[in-house]
């Protein structure tokens, strides 16, 4: 692989930028990987909230709505990249990735809650957490890695099923149907002695930083998972272009020649695994702190097929494009859905004033993943490297795109049955 | 005897004898119960296992098509004004075979189009892709369904009347249940026959051993593929109609769990197998009879998963092998 698409980590945001400006900060990019990622989280965590208070979008709820709104967007978005690791890179199809989110959920919920008695401290937990799913990751993987990949999607959506199943069935450790609920929020040493302040659009800073995190605010959370998902999105670059995520590359596209160049397909499918696992049960330990509630329901099907419909959306195997697919279908499911229905509903048009579009948001991820796989299989936001690879699959590689770079594997058709 | 021959001869000894266990240990009627459900799942991992062996995609959208066909019966025998029992044997009849053609015929022409759609233009495509729009099919049928008759638990007219009985071993067991039992295994002897003694059965196993080769014979590919897409659906439709039947009711995600359970049985036979996907389909039957007569009734969709597992990970072939050669 090249230089410059080592580096795509920083570059991706800035072709919005125009012609010379773009150019420059294509160089800072390429010389600060990282920084150039916290820069771009930093400004879209202050463009997000001072976006809702735009003339347009002001009048459907306040600042702290829309703010609540983007922290669980949040979680979505770490769900998605964490996916992103296993379908994307390694081409592996998980159907049972909310299985992970819910372990990491109930890890907190256990190890900081009255129902346990137990008041560990959040931060290190998310670590905990993270690492339990990652445990459980490997158990799964261990033995159905080694199986064709097909098989994998059935056994993660088996697994998806029974996970659930069992923390609503053991009533004594889980509560059941009931759910654990009061689990304690994060805290934070406070600082003392800050000013107060007016932020333009964004709003007013009281003065306080730390302490515990609370209810009423969401500041803290959003702040949180925004500062977790810069520093996911650094390591998930760093392995993209490390020797494993080349490896996890060279699976997706061909597994036995990849195994004929000397990687253990088992082991490198297993690390996939795990980090998707691993992101997984991190979201489910903030999630769970966040609502301070969890119960087997929150963690169905439905969770798992969301987050793959913003995977494929976003465009497999790009990381800014899925994080991107992942937010857009969280506002999209969560925020306008609600106010289409609530918009339409009054008009008195005969069919759209009764439908409730919130009940139908799967016949859209439907529609959408249908349509994506047949039209644009590359995701709305693709990775370059991605799109030469699935038009080139598609088309056959006599017809494929001549933009190969001389050091690139030319990538041959799957025999139709080889 | 040989020593293949011999361990081809474990796994028949070893059911046959935990059959007549379980028959000694659970009561009769459980155990037909036990076969009932488990025809049902039969007849929809023949799809799953007649669609991956030919074109090696695991068909998420099939469990929805044995529920929309729940939904045909419910809509036909509905729209026909039947509201419960037909005691006329010959009308009994007569609406049965009906509503079993129309089932299987709407179903049949519904799997067609979901291939001609959603699979055929990815069939060269990475292997993800399919898989990822199967899904998509799903969500879609479970969706117009839901926008169609609601999200609600919607009863069908159980047109055969589930208080007759008749005396079969030596117990009191509801007409419907050996109705049911019968007609499984009546359509698998008639797909058995169909794919071993017709040429376009012939022309169904030669594509899938080599799609390329049995091109070169001159076997049309894509009418194969669509033909296999055909009966697989209808007998999931069939399999909807029996539902409807036996249990009186159905609701749009019925399908997605029964979906998993096929799955899992046509793997536990040995996928492409249909023999296996048969066996299979009866033994999670069995399986889950059990859990509920041992009190984890609860625990019963855990069970079918570990066993799933549990099979994948100790002889992926499944109990009676795949037809199809193992690839990497």
């Amino acid at each position: 692989m090249n230089g410059p698409q080592r580096l795509q980590g920083g570059r991706a945001p800035l072709r919005l930028l125009p012609g010379s400006l773009r150019r420059r900060a294509e160089g800072f990019a390429d010389r600060h990987q990282s920084l150039s990622v916290i820069i771009t989280v930093v400004i879209l965590g202050l463009l997000l909230p001072a976006a809702s208070q735009l003339p347009i979008l002001n009048g459907f709820g306040h600042i702290n709505d829309y703010v609540d709104g983007y922290a669980n967007a949040g979680v979505f978005i770490l769900l998605a990249l964490g996916l992103n690791v296993v379908v994307g890179l390694a081409g592996l199809l998980d159907l049972g990735y909310a299985a992970f989110f819910a372990i990491g959920s109930y890890t907190y919920a256990f190890s900081a809650s009255p129902f346990s008695g137990l008041a560990l401290p959040f931060w290190p937990l998310l670590i905990i957490g993270a690492f339990v799913a990652a445990i459980f990751g490997i158990l799964l993987g261990a033995p159905t890695l080694r199986l064709r990949g097909d098989y994998l999607a059935i056994v993660t959506l088996g697994f998806g099923e029974i996970v659930p199943i069992v923390f609503l069935n053991s009533d004594t450790y889980t509560k059941g149907t009931n759910g654990i609920s009061g689990i304690y929020q994060p805290s934070l040493p406070a600082i003392p002695g800050l000013p107060a302040f007016d932020l333009p659009l964004i709003g007013h800073f009281n003065g306080t930083l730390g302490g515990s995190f609370g209810f009423g605010n969401p500041w803290p959370y959003y702040i949180t998972v925004f500062a977790i998902i810069a520093v996911a999105v650094i390591l998930l670059y760093r392995l993209q272009d490390s020797r494993v995520g080349r490896a996890w590359m060279a699976i997706r596209e061909d597994e036995l020649a990849a195994s004929a160049m000397g990687i253990n397909t088992v082991t490198t499918k297993l690390l996939a695994f795990a980090i998707g696992a691993t992101t997984s049960g991190l979201a489910g330990v903030f999630n769970a702190s966040k609502l301070a509630f969890v119960s087997p329901d929150q963690f169905d099907f439905t969770v798992s097929f969301t987050v793959l419909a913003m995977v494929v959306l976003g465009g497999m195997g790009n990381i800014w494009g899925v994080a991107v697919g992942a937010f857009a279908l969280y506002e999209i499911q969560s925020v306008f859905l609600k106010q289409l229905t609530i918009f339409l509903h009054p008009l008195g048009v005969p069919v759209l004033s009764s439908i409730d579009f919130v009940q139908y948001q799967f016949l859209l991820y439907g529609l959408a993943l249908v349509g994506m796989m047949l039209l644009r299989p590359e995701g709305l936001f693709p990775s370059r490297q991605r799109k030469r690879e699935l038009l080139a699959e598609l088309k056959g590689v006599d017809e494929a795109e001549p933009e190969f770079a001389p050091d690139e594997p030319a990538v041959t058709p799957e025999e139709p049955h080889a | 005897m040989d020593r293949r021959s011999y361990q081809g001869l474990i796994v028949p000894i070893a059911l046959l004898v935990l059959a007549i266990a379980d028959f000694i240990y659970l009561q009769p009627l459980q155990f037909i119960n036990a076969l009932t459900i488990g025809g049902i799942y039969a007849l929809i991992a023949l799809g799953y296992t007649m669609v991956y062996g030919i074109i090696e995609l695991i068909n998420f959208a099939h469990g929805d098509v044995f529920m929309c066909g729940s939904m045909v019966t419910m809509a036909m025998l509905t729209g026909l004004g039947f509201r419960g029992a037909i005691h006329q044997p010959i009308e009994l009849i007569a609406i049965l075979i009906a509503t079993f053609l129309v089932a299987m015929v709407v179903m049949g022409i519904v799997g067609v189009i979901i291939e001609r759609i959603a699979y055929r233009p990815l069939r060269n495509a990475p292997k993800l892709a399919p898989l990822i729009t199967a899904i998509g099919v799903s969500f879609i049928l479970e969706n117009i369904i839901q926008a169609v008759v609601g999200p609600q638990q919607i009863s069908v007219p159980q047109i055969m009347d589930p208080q007759s009985q008749v005396s079969f071993l030596g117990v009191d067991v509801s007409f419907v249940k050996l109705f049911v039992i019968f007609i499984v295994i009546a359509l698998m002897i008639a797909l058995q026959l169909f794919v071993g003694r017709t040429n376009l059965g012939r022309a169904m196993r030669s594509t899938a051993i080599d799609r390329e080769a049995a091109s070169l014979m001159g076997v049309n590919i894509d009418l194969t593929i669509a033909l296999t897409f055909f009966i697989g659906s209808a007998l999931a439709g069939a399999a909807g109609v029996v539902q409807g039947l036996y249990f009186g009711t159905t609701n749009f995600q019925l399908g997605f769990e029964a979906g998993l359970k096929a799955f899992t049985a046509a793997v536990l036979g040995g996928i492409g197998n249909t023999t296996g996907a048969a066996l299979g389909g009866f033994i999670i039957g069995f399986v889950e009879v059990n859990a509920t007569v041992l009190g984890y009734s609860r625990w019963a969709e855990a069970f079918t998963f570990t066993v799933l597992v549990l099979v994948l990970v100790f002889r992926p072939t499944g109990l009676l092998g795949q037809q199809l050669a193992e690839r990497a």
